[in-house]
């Protein structure tokens, strides 16, 4: 700040602190002595009139209190260029925070940290911060349970799109996915949708497929569906391309048929995006909240 | 001087109590019209784009603000649940600023890239549908209405005048660019670059 705004913000403190003082004394009047020439008002009621006294003595006195206070304030605090004479700024005070919360806390994260991912269900004190920081950040999406909904994978099965090594679980926390699975609509044409729709109903063993229709599946299947989810339909986990064989959909809204929802993935494609979270929550409550998204799912 | 006079003398009364209330503001406002650290951008903070500005736009209508602050206090437990406290650079394009005051939702200065695209929409269809304790009210007619980008040119036009840096051609193109899109795609896209600017913890 330029010393032209320090002064100025110094004047009109100043002047206003200076100010007040001034305006105390001349308004405050001393205690009428009483009896027949006390002043009033002026106000008459029903002949019942007001006596015109000053204002308590100890309530003037609070305002001499604020004066003091005022002073006393300016000299301890920054104002200015004058930082104070306890130095405190906000930034500081956060800072000091941040370390008393460290110096408190930070042995027992550094001590978790250093676990393997899959150890750490085993302890309870993991356990705790784990299920405190996935009801902050991770139930939002994955529900408070861990047991997902229309669009976002339940984490209490032992189905996994990318892996659910300890390893592999705190890669995705930490750079987050996003899932791609194009739009056929267009490639496919509608009959063809219909063909696949069928086959990947078979390969999930469902009721009522049109087993002509999956056999012109299957051949469109080979064509364009096999390099991610393979040729069993088994998925790939490096590429986060589903089981198709499980009965598991992850974008089927409830009451939904399951080919319906098949068809509307095959003609519009799915984006899936797992944020990341190493910038929001750092690499130890990271692999803490990994442990227990791990223990979600080994239970 | 007596009280009498102050109170009996309404043109003196005014008089004094515009210097009484105007101290504090010149003290404490005027001289930030001269401080770097309140009137630069940040580094890297670019105008909204046509699309985000009416997603904003969105967000002050449906009166987002009132239940929503945006601005994280330099607190432990705020830092600690929202991110790195809001820095003065990083509102200076905003017209109004939307700090709000009243704190009945989260915090949202940081809010953006936290979740996915997919989950805001989702909640603001049916926020009880992923929260099932929240509150908040549901928001469905974002999905049908759509962004008339009709006055997007002449809202950024204004916005240069006070000093938002819109080049020519972002006003000409503003139209175009967000004719026809739904409204939930707009206030999705305001949401997600919100606070994105500065990150770490």
């Amino acid at each position: 700040m330029s010393s032209f705004w320090s002064a100025y913000i110094f004047i009109l403190t100043g002047i206003s602190i200076v100010g007040l003082a001034i305006l105390i004394t001349l308004t405050r009047r001393m205690k009428d002595p009483g009896g027949e020439g006390a002043s009033t008002t002026g106000h008459s009621f029903d002949g019942i009139e007001e006596f015109n006294n000053p204002l308590p003595k100890w309530w003037l006195n609070l305002f001499w209190i604020t004066i003091v206070f005022a002073v006393g304030y300016l000299i301890a605090y920054p104002v200015g260029n004058w930082d104070g004479l306890l130095n405190w700024t906000s930034q500081k005070e956060l800072t000091n925070a941040q370390i008393a919360h460290d110096r408190r806390y930070g042995e027992i994260y550094e001590r978790l940290a250093s676990m393997p991912v899959e150890d750490l269900p085993d302890n309870p004190q993991a356990m705790r911060i784990g299920q405190r920081l996935f009801e902050d950040n991770c139930a939002l999406c994955h529900g408070q349970a861990g047991q997902g909904g229309y669009g976002f994978p339940n984490l209490t099965d032992d189905d996994w799109l990318y892996g659910g090594s300890g390893e592999t679980i705190k890669a995705t926390l930490i750079n987050g996915r996003r899932g791609q699975m194009p739009a056929w609509g267009d490639a496919l044409g509608a009959q063809g949708v219909r063909a696949v729709t069928e086959y990947v109903m078979q390969l999930s063993e469902q009721d009522n497929v049109n087993a002509s229709l999956a056999r012109q599946g299957e051949a469109l299947y080979n064509a364009s569906c096999v390099a991610c989810h393979g040729e069993t339909g088994t998925g790939n986990q490096a590429l986060g391309a589903p089981n198709l064989t499980d009965d598991i959909w992850l974008y089927r809204i409830p009451g939904e048929s399951v080919r319906d929802s098949v068809q509307y993935t095959l003609n519009n494609g799915r984006a899936g995006n797992m944020p990341a979270w190493q910038n929001i929550l750092g690499e130890e409550r990271v692999h803490i909240l990994s442990g227990y998204v791990y223990d979600l799912s080994n239970q | 001087m007596q009280h009498e006079t102050v109170e009996k003398n309404v043109g003196l009364m005014v008089a004094l109590v515009l210097v009484a209330i105007s101290f504090g503001g010149l003290v404490e406002i005027v001289p930030l019209f001269s401080q770097d650290e309140v009137t630069e951008p940040i580094e890297g903070l670019e105008p909204h784009s046509a699309l985000v500005l009416e997603g904003r736009d969105i967000y002050i209508r449906e009166g987002c603000h009132v239940c929503h602050t945006q601005m994280v206090r330099p607190l432990r437990a705020e830092v600690e649940r929202y991110g790195p406290y809001s820095q003065a650079g990083e509102d200076v394009y905003e017209h109004p600023f939307l700090w709000g005051s009243k704190r009945t939702g989260p915090d949202l200065a940081r809010v953006g890239q936290r979740y996915s695209d997919e989950w805001q929409k989702a909640h603001l269809y049916d926020p009880r549908s992923v929260v099932p304790e929240s509150n908040m009210p549901a928001f469905p007619w974002l999905f049908e209405w759509t962004v008339d980008g009709s006055k997007t040119g002449a809202k950024m036009a204004a916005l240069r005048r006070v000093g938002v840096p819109y080049t020519d051609e972002q006003i000409a193109n503003a139209e175009s660019e967000v004719d026809g899109v739904t409204e939930i795609d707009a206030l999705v896209a305001y949401l997600q670059q919100l606070g994105t600017l500065v990150t770490g913890r």
